[in-house]
């Protein structure tokens, strides 16, 4: 690949991760905090790109040889393979999987193929529910409160979580939530179980705010024998997707 | 019409896009293959592509290719910023620092030149996707290879935002950090001195690189920058996509067979690390997640990662040759593991 395509290879680059950092099509893939750095290095990619076409563009600029493409761009004498040109090419698939296609946040699939993840020990006191009826928490937050202080801190208060559903075991509805540390590829599902009024009949990733209190009910995740909450459900309905899909 | 031969004779107009071979005092203009560049190929690929968006989406709606593809996007837009500011960091080095700095800042002996190497990996911030092209600079730049390959493996390892990441989370086991922090800081280490020992120069086969020497240093500057994102950038895409596949196709529950067998999970967690090639600084957190696990199994997980995974070995091999990552990789491996045991059953 020559200069000027990589240089339109970059710019694309640059265009498809500028565009998703500046709507919210970036929280499918990455935490909050990173976009400040997704737009500063998108800019930086399209700032390489334009030098590289800029310097290609004016002749006096140009390197003294006139090949400036890859049959003499990186050429090395020592024999060894060196795929530089080619490798090029395989940066326009993140691109187009951006622009193009746009994959959807992790789902159902995702939380069937991992255990269910809360942080290893619990703290030794919990701080009190924030205000309102019922306290609007996250689903990692209901988990960790009913399985770590075997809900003390909630008490008989009325929760409220959002979560997507994934179809259980017993076909019961689970409610599910992933949560990030980095990027989706570390994504780890928080479940938990419905008891009471369940919604059935729903497709797996529906989004559903459910509202209930504290049961000391418990289940077991099959895949890493890890304990499942359960929240006696009050009522439920289904919303649209939030805007970040992970908590 | 006859079948075309193709003599050297042949009208310059039809030559058929074969390697064009190196023809200088040809007129440029009159060679088919120099009207048909790369840019015209990759603008028509993009148009074949947007024509087929339709078809393309259609089928990477099924769940387990939509989950691929998100993760492959994911580990791809995560590794932008670090890959860039990396390379930014690697031109700086390869541009403007002069030779005569890395003389003076490391100590003259390349023994002792390691662990200061190691040490400075501490302090600087970022994943092993920046890293690499740092570590190629350095060596073009005149540094040791037994001390840019320490500095290599430590800063992704040890630096304070993968530490803290580690302390979070694992509140309950504090001890979690240190290990990993000694563990880490050792195999850079050995991995050194190993190379002064055993490593042989001509493994390690940068590319030419003449526009780096180009008397303009804007001109050297972007270019380096164009070059080393287009080429680390292209090796981290294979990385992605092979870490993306194990994400999608190794299920949990398989590990679990193998957290029982205390040799065996050590094992198997450091092979998962080199699979899953995730980010150092996210690491820490999938490892807390394998509570079936033994500390001292997660704990190798912490330290393999960072220093051996498919998309550090595909850059590797980008940037320093075959013949060098089928070396390295394998002997980092091996020693992280060993290392990893050791301070488990020490600390843990």
């Amino acid at each position: 690949m020559n200069r000027q395509a990589q240089a339109c290879v970059l710019l694309l680059l640059g265009g498809a991760v500028l565009r998703a950092s500046l709507s919210d099509l970036y929280l499918r893939y990455v935490k909050e905090g990173l976009r400040p750095f997704l737009i500063a290095a998108s800019l930086l990619l399209i700032a390489a790109a334009v030098m590289t076409l800029w310097y290609e563009m004016r002749p006096a600029l140009r390197r003294s040889t006139p090949a400036a493409d890859e049959t003499h761009d990186d050429h090395d004498d020592h024999g060894h393979a060196h795929h530089e040109p080619r490798v090029a090419w395989l940066l326009i698939l993140p691109a187009l999987g951006l622009l193009l296609v746009a994959p959807p946040a992790l789902g159902a699939y995702a939380a069937n193929q991992s255990g269910t993840s809360l942080s290893t020990g619990g703290l030794p006191e919990y701080p009190p529910l924030p205000d309102g009826d019922p306290a609007t928490i996250t689903v990692y937050d209901y988990a960790v409160r009913a399985v770590f202080d075997k809900g003390q801190s909630i008490g008989d208060r009325r929760v409220r979580v959002t979560g997507f559903t994934v179809a259980g075991v017993d076909k019961q509805p689970i409610l599910t939530r992933m949560r990030l540390s980095c990027c989706a590829a570390d994504g780890l599902p928080t479940k938990v179980g419905l008891s009471g009024n369940t919604p059935s009949g729903l497709a797996d990733d529906t989004w559903i705010e459910v509202t209930g209190r504290y049961t000391s009910r418990m289940g077991r995740d099959p895949i890493n024998d890890f304990e499942i909450p359960y929240l006696e459900v009050e009522s439920w309905r289904q919303v649209p997707a939030p805007r970040d899909p992970y908590e | 019409m006859v079948a075309p031969e193709r003599t050297g004779t042949a009208d310059p107009g039809e030559a058929p896009t074969a390697t064009p071979p190196p023809a200088p005092a040809e007129p440029p203009r009159a060679r088919l293959t120099d009207r048909i560049g790369s840019v015209e190929v990759l603008a028509a690929l993009l148009i074949l592509l947007i024509a087929l968006r339709e078809p393309l989406a259609g089928l990477l709606s099924a769940p387990s290719l939509a989950t691929w593809t998100t993760v492959f996007v994911s580990v791809m837009v995560q590794a932008v910023p670090f890959l860039v500011f990396g390379v930014l960091l690697s031109a700086v080095i390869a541009v403007f620092v002069p030779r005569s700095f890395w003389a003076r800042a490391l100590p003259r002996h390349p023994a002792l030149a390691v662990p200061v190497a190691s040490a400075a990996g501490v302090v600087l911030p970022g994943c092993e996707c920046g890293s690499v092209p740092i570590a190629g600079s350095l060596i073009r730049r005149g540094v040791t290879p037994a001390a840019a390959l320490a500095f290599l493996l430590a800063a992704p390892a040890i630096n304070p935002i993968v530490l803290t990441a580690t302390a979070v989370a694992f509140p309950a086991n504090p001890e979690m950090v240190l290990g990993r922090a000694v563990a880490s800081l050792i195999v850079a280490m050995v991995m050194g001195w190993l190379w002064l020992r055993l490593g042989r120069t001509d493994w390690i086969r940068l590319p030419r690189r003449p526009d780096l020497d180009d008397a303009r240093r804007a001109v050297a500057f972007w270019s380096a920058v164009r070059h080393d994102i287009v080429h680390a950038g292209g090796f981290l895409v294979i990385g992605a996509a092979a870490a993306a596949s194990i994400n999608v196709l190794v299920p949990e529950r398989w590990l679990r067979v193998l957290a029982d067998e205390p040799v065996l999970a050590v094992l198997a967690l450091a092979v998962l690390a080199v699979l899953l090639s995730i980010c150092s600084e996210a690491d820490a957190f999938v490892a807390a997640s394998l509570s079936q696990f033994s500390l001292t199994a997660r704990l190798a997980f912490l330290v393999v990662g960072p220093m051996v995974d498919l998309k550090l070995i595909s850059m590797q091999t980008g940037i320093f040759g075959r013949g060098f990552a089928a070396r390295f990789a394998p002997a980092t491996f091996v020693v992280a593991v060993v290392v990893a045991a050791v301070t488990g059953m020490v600390l843990l």
